[in-house]
């Protein structure tokens, strides 16, 4: 039932579509800038003569033919071999989702079935741990890692990437299984279920939502990862963005900057696609945290 | 659950734990009161027959590297390289302060020591940025719930964007369309009608750009949260304050924000940690000339050919205290909280 007073007036309501779509132009504007202009010439997108020329790309017609060009992509996927630090992103991230997962499940679960006092207190701890910037702690790795001879191999980054996302992982997670009723669990051991049995046959089948919403952080954390992923992987192993950041020292110079736009809109797309696909999960994510603090 | 199950189910998780985030710690506060070993000097005298002898001093290559394979730590310093100039420098504080009158020189002063500099954008940045993301977060949320919700998800989608594209990605996409050549940098120049305007001259645009890259990036988390708050507004207070004659300001102002305010501390708290270590967007703005971070440091002394373990690790120890401040608020809420439940 609409009330009359619920109606809002005609300029308030224009006032409110016109500002949500000023603010969806500033939040989308520039990657699709970026997009239309990673397929020219660097005098088209950075124009110093016409800034048309970047719509319109004249100088890629000049210089191509047509107002489109893969250069930058060539460029950033074949010449500079990014497609390997593409396969090293992807290896990094499925290992460090998987591994996380699996151990964030168990100890998550086990903190939200405890209810001894040292389950808050080792929360807390998480907590103090998520709030360290990963940088400090990259300080503290670097000496061992290289008396040991494990700096710069791809395992040594997954495990500290896995242990770095564990706090978090640990406070989402317990939070989902203290939404499952404990009773499911409870009458799986009273009919003989071992604690263990009762995790796996009744728990596991009732926690995937949760368990797919702390993957997608997971997996956003370990994409998205400069600090550690720049400071501990040799060059040849080196990641997405930690070679987008080596590609500008390069590029400045050398006058070839298309290649890192390439490289960035190249890194953007399965963001995008994972934004679109499970955007209710990163939503239900975020909130989760907040609503119940 | 029984004490020994919970150990084996925590366990793998705990190790990780321990291993990579409690240690490097220790690790971190061990390698700030070490400093690199000094090469170990041998005199040598040389005499040639009718010029005489020349004493030279070389450097024992083999003792040197002896020494440094035994204590790979270094020597102990105790606290000074956090009193060196390039950290706390305490000596050079002492002199600003003992020959500068007034408050102003003070500061100037101060603010070309590279760590008070560092400070200053790094607090400027946090404390800008927090309000605003908190602000325009708010707001976005009211107007996305008051329109069609034929439009809401989309609206939310690109809402989502700057805030889940990688920091760096997100800082270079914005860089490029500031920069005097790219589209926003020329408008700037056309507007201004100066030609020269320029980030990479000025210190001030540039702190500038950089707080709005931290706005653009994090108010749609605010957002996100504020609007999930929303949905849960008490419907029946505000068909109260309706018939009471409420206007759509005096809805808000008396129940929509207290009604968010758990969620805007909650915000706030979170925003504050993060602006602190602010570093994606100054590599990405390439703006290292005119600010830096704690964070930055730590990345510069790490990164750099002779890579700087120590002065890292004493800019490291500072930034957990940093931090450390920053948490206390959110530690002692939790355990409010906590007292609350049982």
């Amino acid at each position: 039932m609409a009330l009359r007073i619920d109606r809002r007036p005609i300029s308030l309501k224009l006032l409110i579509y016109f500002l949500i779509f000023s603010w969806v132009i500033i939040a989308a504007f520039p990657f699709i800038w970026t997009v239309w202009g990673s397929f020219k010439v660097e005098l088209d997108f950075f124009s110093i003569s016409d800034w048309t020329y970047a719509l319109t790309g004249e100088r890629t017609k000049a210089e191509y033919g047509s107002p489109f060009t893969g250069k930058g992509y060539e460029g950033a996927w074949l010449d500079n071999y990014f497609w390997r630090n593409a396969i090293n992103t992807f290896i990094i991230c499925f290992f460090v989702v998987c591994t996380s997962l699996t151990i964030g499940t168990l100890g998550g679960y086990a903190l939200s079935r405890s209810s001894y006092q040292y389950t808050f207190w080792l929360l807390v701890i998480a907590l103090i741990f998520r709030a360290m910037p990963p940088i400090t702690l990259v300080a503290g790795y670097m000496l061992p890692f290289f008396e040991w001879n494990i700096w710069g191999i791809l395992p040594t980054t997954i495990i500290v990437l896995v242990a770095i996302n564990q706090p978090f992982t640990l406070w989402m997670l317990h939070s989902f299984f203290q939404n499952i009723p404990k009773e499911l669990d409870e009458s799986a051991k009273v009919d003989g279920c071992t604690q263990f049995e009762a995790f796996r046959f009744v728990i596991i089948p009732a926690m995937w939502p949760g368990v797919i919403t702390t993957g997608l952080f997971s997996f956003l954390l370990a994409y998205n990862d400069f600090a550690v992923t720049s400071m501990l992987l040799a060059e040849n192993n080196r990641t997405m963005v930690p070679a987008i950041a080596a590609f500008l020292g390069t590029t400045y110079t050398e006058g070839n900057i298309m290649f890192a736009v390439a490289a960035v809109v190249s890194t953007t797309i399965p963001l995008f696609l994972l934004v679109m696909f499970f955007q209710k999960q990163i939503v239900s994510g975020l909130t989760a945290g907040a609503v119940k603090g | 659950m029984r004490h020994s199950t919970f150990f084996w189910f925590v366990l793998p998780t705990a190790t990780a734990m321990i291993l990579f985030i409690a240690l490097p710690i220790i690790s971190v506060l061990l390698q700030s009161v070490h400093a690199p070993h000094q090469a170990v000097l041998v005199e040598v005298e040389t005499c040639t027959p009718l010029v005489g002898c020349t004493v030279e001093t070389t450097m024992d290559q083999e003792a040197t590297k002896a020494l440094r394979d035994a204590q790979p730590l270094g020597r102990f310093v105790g606290l000074d390289i956090f009193f060196d100039r390039g950290h706390l420098a305490v000596n050079e504080v002492k002199k600003i302060i003992n020959n500068s009158n007034t408050w102003n020189e003070i500061f100037t002063q101060l603010s070309n020591l590279p760590f008070y500099r560092a400070m200053a954008f790094t607090l400027t940045f946090t404390f800008v940025v927090t309000p605003f993301v908190i602000i325009f977060g708010f707001f976005i949320a009211i107007g996305v719930n008051a329109i069609s919700s034929y439009f809401k998800g989309l609206v939310i989608f690109f809402s989502l964007l700057p805030f889940v594209v990688t920091q760096l990605i997100g800082a270079l996409v914005l860089f490029w369309m500031i920069d005097s050549r790219g589209i926003l940098g020329s408008a700037v120049q056309w507007i201004a009608s100066d030609p020269n305007l320029s980030l990479k001259a000025s210190t001030g645009v540039m702190w500038l750009s950089l707080i709005i890259y931290g706005i653009w990036h994090a108010a749609p988390f605010a957002f996100v949260i504020f609007y999930a708050g929303l949905q849960t507004l008490p419907q029946d207070q505000i068909e109260a304050a309706k018939i009471d004659g409420a206007s759509r300001y005096q809805q808000i102002r008396y129940i929509v924000i207290p009604h968010l305010f758990p969620l805007i501390t909650f915000v706030a708290l979170i925003q504050l940690m993060d602006n602190f270590r602010v570093f994606e967007p100054i590599v990405g703005f390439n703006a290292s000339a005119h600010a830096q971070s704690l964070s930055w440091f730590i990345f510069n002394d790490l990164g750099g050919e002779t890579r700087q373990l120590s002065s890292a690790a004493a800019s490291s120890v500072l930034t957990i205290i940093g931090v450390s401040i920053l948490l206390f608020p959110v530690l002692l809420r939790t355990w409010r909280d906590f007292r609350e439940q049982t």
